[in-house]
Protein backbone atom coordinates (compact mmCIF):
# COMPACT_ATOMS: atom_id res chain seq x y z
CA UNK A 1 0.00 0.00 0.00
CA UNK A 2 2.95 2.33 -0.59
CA UNK A 3 1.74 5.44 -2.35
CA UNK A 4 4.37 6.21 -4.96
CA UNK A 5 4.93 8.84 -7.57
CA UNK A 6 2.88 6.89 -10.11
CA UNK A 7 -0.27 7.22 -8.03
CA UNK A 8 -0.05 10.99 -7.98
CA UNK A 9 0.80 11.12 -11.68
CA UNK A 10 -2.26 8.98 -12.43
CA UNK A 11 -4.52 11.32 -10.47
CA UNK A 12 -3.04 14.29 -12.32
CA UNK A 13 -3.48 12.54 -15.68
CA UNK A 14 -7.14 11.79 -14.95
CA UNK A 15 -7.75 15.39 -13.85
CA UNK A 16 -6.04 16.70 -16.99
CA UNK A 17 -8.16 14.45 -19.19
CA UNK A 18 -11.31 15.55 -17.40
CA UNK A 19 -10.36 19.16 -18.05
CA UNK A 20 -9.88 18.53 -21.78
CA UNK A 21 -13.12 16.54 -21.86
CA UNK A 22 -14.91 19.40 -20.12
CA UNK A 23 -13.81 21.85 -22.79
CA UNK A 24 -15.26 19.61 -25.48
CA UNK A 25 -18.41 18.84 -23.54
CA UNK A 26 -19.34 22.43 -22.68
CA UNK A 27 -18.48 24.01 -25.97
CA UNK A 28 -21.08 26.76 -25.56
CA UNK A 29 -20.57 27.69 -21.95
CA UNK A 30 -17.53 29.89 -21.43
CA UNK A 31 -17.73 29.78 -17.65
CA UNK A 32 -17.44 25.99 -17.53
CA UNK A 33 -14.61 26.17 -20.11
CA UNK A 34 -12.72 28.50 -17.76
CA UNK A 35 -13.35 26.08 -14.91
CA UNK A 36 -12.00 23.24 -17.06
CA UNK A 37 -8.85 25.25 -17.68
CA UNK A 38 -8.51 25.67 -13.93
CA UNK A 39 -8.77 21.87 -13.59
CA UNK A 40 -6.02 21.41 -16.21
CA UNK A 41 -3.73 23.82 -14.37
CA UNK A 42 -4.49 22.03 -11.10
CA UNK A 43 -3.41 18.75 -12.71
CA UNK A 44 -0.15 20.38 -13.83
CA UNK A 45 0.39 21.65 -10.30
CA UNK A 46 -0.16 18.20 -8.82
CA UNK A 47 2.47 16.84 -11.23
CA UNK A 48 4.97 19.55 -10.30
CA UNK A 49 4.47 19.12 -6.57
CA UNK A 50 4.61 15.31 -6.80
CA UNK A 51 7.92 15.39 -8.66
CA UNK A 52 9.23 18.03 -6.26
CA UNK A 53 8.32 15.89 -3.28
CA UNK A 54 9.61 12.57 -4.60
CA UNK A 55 12.84 13.97 -6.05
CA UNK A 56 13.40 16.06 -2.92
CA UNK A 57 13.84 19.26 -4.91
CA UNK A 58 12.05 22.41 -3.79
CA UNK A 59 12.26 24.14 -7.19
CA UNK A 60 9.18 22.26 -8.42
CA UNK A 61 7.15 23.98 -5.74
CA UNK A 62 8.47 27.36 -6.88
CA UNK A 63 7.21 26.56 -10.39
CA UNK A 64 3.90 25.40 -8.96
CA UNK A 65 3.59 28.73 -7.16
CA UNK A 66 4.17 30.62 -10.41
CA UNK A 67 1.68 28.43 -12.28
CA UNK A 68 -0.80 29.23 -9.51
CA UNK A 69 -0.19 32.96 -10.01
CA UNK A 70 -0.70 32.72 -13.74
CA UNK A 71 -3.87 30.66 -13.23
CA UNK A 72 -5.30 33.27 -10.89
CA UNK A 73 -4.46 36.10 -13.31
CA UNK A 74 -5.97 34.12 -16.17
CA UNK A 75 -9.20 33.54 -14.28
CA UNK A 76 -9.48 37.22 -13.39
CA UNK A 77 -8.83 38.39 -16.96
CA UNK A 78 -11.12 35.74 -18.45
CA UNK A 79 -14.00 36.64 -16.20
CA UNK A 80 -13.43 40.36 -16.85
CA UNK A 81 -13.62 39.73 -20.60
CA UNK A 82 -16.77 37.70 -20.01
CA UNK A 83 -18.42 40.49 -18.02
CA UNK A 84 -17.48 43.12 -20.60
CA UNK A 85 -18.74 40.88 -23.41
CA UNK A 86 -22.00 40.18 -21.63
CA UNK A 87 -22.49 43.91 -21.09
CA UNK A 88 -22.10 44.54 -24.81
CA UNK A 89 -23.99 41.61 -26.27
CA UNK A 90 -26.28 40.30 -23.55
CA UNK A 91 -25.14 36.73 -24.13
CA UNK A 92 -22.11 34.59 -23.41
CA UNK A 93 -22.66 31.84 -25.96
CA UNK A 94 -19.39 30.96 -27.65
CA UNK A 95 -21.03 30.74 -31.07
CA UNK A 96 -22.00 34.41 -30.92
CA UNK A 97 -18.35 35.43 -30.67
CA UNK A 98 -17.87 35.92 -34.40
CA UNK A 99 -18.11 39.68 -34.52
CA UNK A 100 -14.65 40.09 -36.03
CA UNK A 101 -15.12 37.44 -38.70
CA UNK A 102 -16.18 40.13 -41.17
CA UNK B 1 1.79 4.13 5.96
CA UNK B 2 -1.66 2.52 5.72
CA UNK B 3 -3.16 5.78 6.96
CA UNK B 4 -1.37 7.67 4.20
CA UNK B 5 -2.78 5.27 1.60
CA UNK B 6 -6.30 5.64 3.00
CA UNK B 7 -6.10 9.42 2.89
CA UNK B 8 -4.55 9.38 -0.57
CA UNK B 9 -7.41 7.35 -1.99
CA UNK B 10 -9.95 9.48 -0.11
CA UNK B 11 -8.58 12.78 -1.42
CA UNK B 12 -7.90 11.49 -4.93
CA UNK B 13 -11.31 9.84 -5.22
CA UNK B 14 -13.24 12.90 -4.06
CA UNK B 15 -11.07 15.15 -6.22
CA UNK B 16 -11.74 13.15 -9.40
CA UNK B 17 -15.43 12.69 -8.60
CA UNK B 18 -15.92 16.40 -8.05
CA UNK B 19 -13.96 17.15 -11.24
CA UNK B 20 -16.42 14.95 -13.12
CA UNK B 21 -19.27 16.85 -11.50
CA UNK B 22 -17.68 20.18 -12.49
CA UNK B 23 -17.90 19.35 -16.18
CA UNK B 24 -21.14 17.37 -16.05
CA UNK B 25 -23.22 19.44 -13.67
CA UNK B 26 -26.38 20.98 -15.05
CA UNK B 27 -26.19 24.16 -13.00
CA UNK B 28 -23.00 26.28 -13.20
CA UNK B 29 -23.37 27.25 -9.54
CA UNK B 30 -23.04 23.58 -8.67
CA UNK B 31 -20.04 23.40 -11.00
CA UNK B 32 -18.33 26.17 -9.04
CA UNK B 33 -19.09 24.51 -5.73
CA UNK B 34 -17.70 21.19 -6.99
CA UNK B 35 -14.64 23.06 -8.25
CA UNK B 36 -14.12 24.32 -4.69
CA UNK B 37 -14.42 20.73 -3.43
CA UNK B 38 -11.88 19.55 -6.02
CA UNK B 39 -9.42 22.23 -4.98
CA UNK B 40 -9.80 21.49 -1.28
CA UNK B 41 -9.08 17.82 -1.93
CA UNK B 42 -6.10 18.71 -4.13
CA UNK B 43 -4.84 20.75 -1.17
CA UNK B 44 -5.18 17.57 0.88
CA UNK B 45 -3.04 15.75 -1.68
CA UNK B 46 -0.45 18.53 -1.40
CA UNK B 47 -0.36 18.11 2.36
CA UNK B 48 0.22 14.37 1.86
CA UNK B 49 3.11 15.27 -0.44
CA UNK B 50 4.65 17.50 2.19
CA UNK B 51 3.95 20.79 0.43
CA UNK B 52 1.94 22.45 3.18
CA UNK B 53 2.59 25.99 2.05
CA UNK B 54 1.25 25.36 -1.45
CA UNK B 55 -1.74 23.54 0.02
CA UNK B 56 -2.68 26.55 2.12
CA UNK B 57 -2.02 28.90 -0.79
CA UNK B 58 -4.27 26.74 -2.94
CA UNK B 59 -7.08 27.09 -0.43
CA UNK B 60 -6.54 30.82 0.06
CA UNK B 61 -6.14 31.70 -3.61
CA UNK B 62 -8.59 29.31 -5.22
CA UNK B 63 -11.30 28.78 -2.65
CA UNK B 64 -10.99 32.26 -1.25
CA UNK B 65 -10.57 34.29 -4.41
CA UNK B 66 -10.94 32.53 -7.74
CA UNK B 67 -13.91 30.32 -6.90
CA UNK B 68 -15.73 33.22 -5.25
CA UNK B 69 -15.03 35.28 -8.39
CA UNK B 70 -16.53 32.50 -10.52
CA UNK B 71 -19.54 32.29 -8.23
CA UNK B 72 -19.98 36.05 -8.39
CA UNK B 73 -19.85 36.11 -12.18
CA UNK B 74 -22.16 33.11 -12.57
CA UNK B 75 -24.72 34.69 -10.31
CA UNK B 76 -24.33 38.20 -11.74
CA UNK B 77 -24.80 37.29 -15.39
CA UNK B 78 -28.41 36.53 -16.18
CA UNK B 79 -27.83 33.72 -18.66
CA UNK B 80 -30.15 30.94 -19.66
CA UNK B 81 -27.82 28.04 -18.94
CA UNK B 82 -30.33 25.45 -20.11
CA UNK B 83 -30.08 27.03 -23.56
CA UNK B 84 -26.31 26.73 -23.45
CA UNK B 85 -26.55 23.04 -22.66
CA UNK B 86 -29.01 22.15 -25.37
CA UNK B 87 -26.49 20.49 -27.70
CA UNK B 88 -24.63 19.00 -24.76
CA UNK B 89 -24.78 15.43 -26.03
CA UNK B 90 -23.75 16.32 -29.58
CA UNK B 91 -20.24 17.01 -28.38
CA UNK B 92 -20.06 13.91 -26.20
CA UNK B 93 -18.60 11.48 -28.82
CA UNK B 94 -15.78 13.69 -30.08
CA UNK B 95 -14.95 14.79 -26.54
CA UNK B 96 -14.97 11.19 -25.33
CA UNK B 97 -12.71 10.07 -28.20
CA UNK B 98 -10.18 12.82 -27.59
CA UNK B 99 -10.32 12.34 -23.84
CA UNK B 100 -9.88 8.56 -23.97
CA UNK B 101 -6.97 8.82 -26.43
CA UNK B 102 -5.31 11.43 -24.24
CA UNK B 103 -5.86 9.39 -21.10
CA UNK B 104 -4.42 6.24 -22.72
CA UNK B 105 -1.36 8.19 -23.84
CA UNK B 106 -0.88 9.68 -20.40
CA UNK B 107 -1.27 6.26 -18.75
CA UNK B 108 1.36 4.84 -21.10
CA UNK B 109 3.57 7.72 -20.08
CA UNK B 110 3.00 7.05 -16.38
CA UNK B 111 3.59 3.29 -16.73
CA UNK B 112 6.65 3.28 -18.97
CA UNK B 113 8.48 6.00 -17.15
CA UNK B 114 11.63 5.78 -15.02
CA UNK B 115 13.88 8.34 -13.40
CA UNK B 116 17.23 8.38 -15.18
CA UNK B 117 20.16 7.54 -12.92
CA UNK B 118 21.67 10.96 -13.56
CA UNK B 119 18.55 12.81 -12.36
CA UNK B 120 19.44 13.02 -8.65
CA UNK B 121 22.65 14.82 -9.60
CA UNK B 122 20.65 17.49 -11.38
CA UNK B 123 18.64 18.43 -8.30
CA UNK B 124 19.33 22.08 -7.84
CA UNK B 125 17.76 22.88 -4.48
CA UNK B 126 17.43 19.84 -2.23
CA UNK B 127 15.00 20.18 0.64
CA UNK B 128 16.92 20.35 3.88
CA UNK B 129 15.71 17.91 6.49
CA UNK B 130 15.58 20.30 9.44
CA UNK B 131 13.53 23.15 8.00
CA UNK B 132 9.81 23.35 7.43
CA UNK B 133 8.36 23.38 3.94
CA UNK B 134 7.53 27.08 4.08
CA UNK B 135 11.04 27.97 5.18
CA UNK B 136 12.63 25.77 2.50
CA UNK B 137 10.46 27.40 -0.17
CA UNK B 138 11.23 30.89 1.09
CA UNK B 139 14.97 30.24 1.18
CA UNK B 140 14.91 29.44 -2.53
CA UNK B 141 12.12 31.73 -3.70
CA UNK B 142 13.51 34.98 -2.31
CA UNK B 143 17.10 34.38 -3.33
CA UNK B 144 17.68 32.42 -6.50
CA UNK B 145 14.22 32.83 -7.98
CA UNK B 146 13.59 36.39 -6.86
CA UNK B 147 13.16 37.58 -10.46
CA UNK B 148 10.51 34.92 -11.06
CA UNK B 149 8.81 36.12 -7.92
CA UNK B 150 8.91 39.73 -9.15
CA UNK B 151 7.61 38.62 -12.55
CA UNK B 152 4.71 36.85 -10.83
CA UNK B 153 3.94 40.09 -9.02
CA UNK B 154 4.02 42.01 -12.29
CA UNK B 155 1.67 39.47 -13.90
CA UNK B 156 -0.80 39.93 -11.07
CA UNK B 157 -0.51 43.72 -11.34
CA UNK B 158 -1.14 43.67 -15.08
CA UNK B 159 -4.07 41.28 -14.60
CA UNK B 160 -5.55 43.54 -11.94
CA UNK B 161 -5.25 46.69 -14.06
CA UNK B 162 -6.59 44.88 -17.12
CA UNK B 163 -9.59 43.50 -15.26
CA UNK B 164 -10.41 46.90 -13.78
CA UNK B 165 -10.06 48.70 -17.12
CA UNK B 166 -12.24 46.15 -18.89
CA UNK B 167 -15.07 46.10 -16.41
CA UNK B 168 -15.14 49.73 -15.30
CA UNK B 169 -18.01 51.54 -16.97
CA UNK B 170 -18.76 55.23 -16.82
CA UNK B 171 -22.43 55.98 -16.86
CA UNK B 172 -23.07 59.47 -18.26
CA UNK B 173 -25.82 60.38 -15.78
CA UNK B 174 -23.87 59.56 -12.65
CA UNK B 175 -22.20 62.53 -10.94
CA UNK B 176 -18.62 61.95 -9.96
CA UNK B 177 -16.13 63.94 -7.98
CA UNK B 178 -13.77 65.90 -10.22
CA UNK B 179 -10.84 66.83 -8.07
CA UNK B 180 -9.24 69.04 -10.73
CA UNK B 181 -12.34 71.16 -11.00
CA UNK B 182 -12.58 71.41 -7.24
CA UNK B 183 -8.99 72.56 -6.87
CA UNK B 184 -9.22 75.01 -9.76
CA UNK B 185 -12.20 76.75 -8.21
CA UNK B 186 -11.32 80.26 -6.97
CA UNK B 187 -13.22 82.87 -5.11
CA UNK B 188 -13.48 84.98 -8.23
CA UNK B 189 -15.53 82.45 -10.17
CA UNK B 190 -17.57 81.23 -7.25
CA UNK B 191 -18.72 84.41 -5.55
CA UNK B 192 -20.34 87.36 -7.22
CA UNK B 193 -20.62 90.50 -5.12
CA UNK B 194 -23.64 92.48 -6.25
CA UNK B 195 -24.41 95.96 -5.11
CA UNK B 196 -28.15 96.16 -4.74
CA UNK B 197 -29.76 99.49 -4.74
CA UNK B 198 -32.06 100.13 -1.88
CA UNK B 199 -35.67 99.34 -2.62
CA UNK B 200 -35.10 97.58 -5.97
CA UNK B 201 -34.03 94.02 -5.15
CA UNK B 202 -32.55 91.61 -7.62
CA UNK B 203 -34.40 91.42 -10.86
Amino acid sequence: MIIGLGHYLTVAAILFTLGIFGIFLNRKNVIVILMSIELILLAVNINLVAFSSFLNDVVGQVYALIVLTVAAAEAAIGLAILVAYYRNRGSIAVEDVNLMKG
Amino acid sequence: MILQAIFFYLFAGICIASAIMVIASRNPVHSVLFLILAFVNAAGLFVLLGAEFLAMILIVVYVGAVAVLFLFVVMMLDVDFAELRRDFLNYLPIGAIVGVILLIELIFGVIGWVITPGAPKAISAPIAADVSNTQALGLVLYTRYVYFFEAAGMILLVAMIGAIVMTLSHKPDVKRQNIGDQLARRRSNAIDVVKVKSGQGLS
